[in-house]
């Protein structure tokens, strides 16, 4: 009963609330940026709630079960490991052996969920969108997995998410060595590409392909998927803030410090989104396999060193 | 009203149909969403596929060749939707009226909810035009 109530609360309901809000950032920005006003505070809300009142269209031709169930997926993945990671803000300590690895296949779901939605809606459209998506999956994983494990090493090769919370409490956070640095900057643009958003939003280009993989969603299923994004514009920034800034403390003046880094973070990313064209699928591939592997392998080396 | 009503009223999607107009209606469309005009700020965004729209903005004459594809475009619209005919071509067939690829202006192909006349109308018409379209589904709902 605790385990349901601390589901739907942190993991659904805070996380849905900071997720909107941040999209609604997002968007604020976005129309700063291009010296417009932009939408107000709760349009996110609004287009969540027209697109649940809205008929929910099943193409001829697609599986319908995949079709119906991707979108649910997704979400459920989003809220269990956000509800993981609140559990290192509410109780720390109360995290388990090796929730990072549990985290990390936890996240690479909803990509799952967008292919699995993609290739189920029978769209040569969406299945172009379901491939790209699936070969940026396969080139953004890896330098993710070796930022990650810079965290790892620091905090003395442990896989549990509060052991390097403990670390960063008494050593300061690990952004602020080389390796750190590093590290984060490789992990803050595999989130951008985790999020689909511009330069890699490549299996969405709305220009070329549409929507892609979402082409053929309608009213619920879109609902779903839009909350499910927004969601993880929370929960990806939390991990990294978790991984190498110290992690959210809300007590005196650390909740001023915590949000500072949270929006810090999103703005980043609308900044990277607004000011980087779209790139190809091969260059996407080439440019994580290539250059940002390099820094990867080196923030691991130098940590390993110990800087 | 419906809490479904209120929310399409607030974050209206629209999806754009050219049905063989001369494209001036169409880039007026586009200037609604520059900085000038903006319409973000009423949550309109242009949508890409026609199953994410709420309203489906029809421009041009509706020829021969596009009256199946009309037709076809408002049976994929989820529904609650509405129709948005821009354009004197759209609404009356405009200069085309004598031309035998023009059988029908639009409303007699899809039901037309708004019409905004103009050749082609200037956005602040256009962002008028929507709205008295919000006041026409306040009130009959």
């Amino acid at each position: 009963m605790k385990y349901i109530f601390y589901l739907i609360v942190y993991g659904f309901a805070l996380t849905a609330a900071i997720g909107l809000f941040a999209s609604w950032i997002d968007r604020k920005v976005t129309a700063r940026v291009q010296y417009r006003v932009g939408p107000p505070i709760l349009q996110p809300l609004f287009d969540i709630v027209k697109l649940l009142g809205k008929e929910n269209l099943i193409p001829k031709g697609a599986s319908r079960f995949v079709f119906l169930a991707a979108p649910v997926v997704g979400l459920a993945s989003v809220i269990l490991v956000s509800a993981l990671l609140w559990l290192n803000v509410t109780k720390p300590g109360a995290s388990f052996l090796a929730d990072i690895i549990v985290i990390v296949y936890l996240l690479v779901i909803p990509s799952l969920s967008i292919m699995m939605g993609g290739f189920a809606s029978a769209n040569p459209f969406a299945s172009l969108g379901a491939s790209r998506e699936m070969k940026l999956i396969l080139s953004y994983e890896l330098p993710f997995v070796l930022a990650i494990l810079v965290a790892v090493i620091k905090a003395g090769f442990s896989l549990r998410l509060g052991d390097i919370l403990v670390y960063q409490a008494h050593n300061g956070a690990i952004a602020t060595n080389v390796s750190g640095v590093l590290a984060l900057v490789v992990a803050m643009i595999c989130v951008q590409a985790k999020l689909g958003l511009v330069p890699f939003d490549i299996a969405e280009a709305e220009t070329e392909i549409m929507a892609g993989p979402l082409i053929e969603y309608s009213g619920p299923g879109l609902a779903l998927y839009r909350l499910m994004k927004n969601m993880l514009l929370f929960t990806l920034p939390f991990f990294v803030i978790i991984l190498f800034m110290g992690g959210l403390k809300f007590d005196g003046i650390n909740i001023l410090y915590s949000t500072l880094k949270y929006i810090g973070l999103v703005a980043l990313i609308t900044v990277i989104r607004n000011t980087n064209p779209r790139v190809r699928i091969d260059h996407a591939v080439r440019f994580f396999w290539g250059p940002l592997m390099m820094i990867a392998i080196i923030a691991v080396v130098l940590a390993l060193k110990g800087l | 009203m419906s809490i479904k009503l209120k929310a399409l009223l607030k974050s209206p999607w629209v999806f754009h149909l050219s049905t063989g107009s001369c494209n001036n209606c169409d880039i007026e469309i586009l200037d609604c969403l520059t900085p000038r005009f903006d319409v973000e700020r009423f949550g309109m965004l242009l949508a890409g596929s026609i199953r994410h729209a709420d309203v489906l903005l029809v421009t041009g004459s509706g020829n021969r060749k596009c009256i199946p594809r009309i037709k076809k475009l408002y049976e994929q619209v989820p529904k609650p939707c509405v129709v948005v005919a821009i354009g004197e071509c759209s609404l009356s067939r405009g200069m085309f009226i004598d031309s035998y690829n023009c059988p029908v202006p639009v409303d007699k192909i899809i039901p037309v909810d708004v019409y905004i006349p103009g050749c082609p109308p200037k956005p602040e018409a256009i962002i008028a035009g929507v709205v008295k379209l919000i006041e026409k589904v306040k009130n009959k709902k």
